[in-house]
């Protein structure tokens, strides 16, 4: 048993889950991105609007924005303990990597409180 | 022909070299690679490899022909050599030793680490504990693996995390154990793997499947044992 003190859940099994789970709701939530604006031509602000203001739509927002968290944090953690390792940055690995881990862990959080602000300061329908 | 042949004493060099050799091959036969080694060995004694066997079942001569890993004594020239050139290194990702010979420590430690052995704690029967034919079948294609480390060594995930991804070929041992009906460890052996990186760091890019000398399939292997995870788990 490896362990793992940064990863997201600290069990393969549960980044694997959440990865694979995520990316499912990151796919439906383009299709419905998609189907929207395929359907939906000349679209102006209020339609917009009234589009991602349902109680649905914010819903399924918020998820899709912490499914891209959640998924972007475990492929980037994967990415960091791939790459910058002794062999590559020599005896400062280390510190590379915390150093790349927080600014991701930083920018994700900033990304997720902004997200849910936006979504849930849209004006609902009228 | 051209072979390129990778060389390295750490006793006398600073780093490693690749080193042109040419070699006559003889008219209408189609040598192994391992014949090849040897006739380049006959030119120069001091190039290192390693070799028992030479028909494909001690897993000892496993290098890296025009970039693809596997046994010198089962590979025919013509396969790997493009253009009448062949460049011959060490399996790649394991520390060298010396010309081809790399040291095998963490592929044998990651293989140790699966518990690479039958585990039943109830008391043995007089005779034998059976198997039905098809209890038996679910070994096959996870048995023969042979150990080369050409699947390994192909791995990128293993190449970066060989202190911690197990590497396609412990866990194709893992699960010829798990799939043991004889076996009673296994939710124990399953708990072992859980982590991020023992299984889960696979990314199943298939490199191991490609080179497997014997044929075998580790990737589908990993997939099996995720999905025994998955059960246990949920």
């Amino acid at each position: 048993m490896v362990t793992q003190v940064t990863s997201l859940a600290r069990s393969g099994l549960a980044d694997f889950l959440i990865q694979r789970l995520s990316a499912v709701v990151l796919a439906l939530y383009t299709l419905c991105l998609l189907s929207f604006f395929a359907a939906n031509d000349g679209l102006d602000h209020v339609q917009l609007a009234a589009f991602f203001g349902s109680a649905s739509m914010r819903a399924f927002s918020v998820l899709a924005v912490l499914s891209t968290a959640a998924h972007g944090w475990i492929g980037l953690w994967t990415v960091g303990t791939d790459y910058l390792r002794p062999h590559y940055f020599g005896a400062q690995a280390a510190v590379f990597r915390m150093v790349f881990q927080v600014g991701c862990g930083l920018l994700l959080f900033i990304y997720v409180w902004w997200g849910i602000r936006l979504f849930w300061m849209l004006p609902g329908p009228a | 022909m051209q072979v390129s042949v990778y060389r390295y004493n750490p006793d006398v060099d600073d780093k490693p070299r690749m080193r042109d050799m040419s070699i006559e091959l003889p008219e209408g036969q189609d040598l192994m690679v391992l014949d090849l080694l040897e006739r380049l060995k006959e030119q120069d004694p001091s190039l290192s490899y390693r070799r028992s066997c030479r028909e494909g079942v001690c897993g000892s001569d496993g290098i890296n022909m025009n970039g693809l890993n596997g046994l010198a004594c089962i590979t025919p020239v013509s396969q790997v050599a493009k253009r009448g050139k062949l460049a011959l290194r060490p399996l790649p990702g394991l520390p060298v030793i010396r010309d081809l010979v790399v040291d095998m420590g963490q592929f044998f430690d990651q293989f140790e680490k699966v518990r690479p052995y039958l585990i039943n704690e109830t008391p043995p029967p007089a005779q034998e504990r059976l198997q039905s034919p098809e209890q038996r079948a679910e070994l096959d294609g996870l048995y023969e693996c042979i150990l080369c480390g050409c699947c390994s060594t192909a791995c990128p995930s293993f190449w970066w995390n060989p202190d911690k991804f197990v590497g396609p070929a412990g866990l194709l041992q893992a699960y010829r154990f798990l799939a043991d009906s004889r076996d009673t460890a296994g939710d124990e052996r399953l708990r072992d793997l859980e982590d991020p990186f023992s299984v889960f760091r696979c990314r199943g890019i298939m490199n191991c499947v490609n080179v497997c000398p014997k044929g075998l399939n580790p990737t589908r292997a990993i997939g099996k044992i995720r999905g025994l995870l998955v059960k246990q788990g949920t």
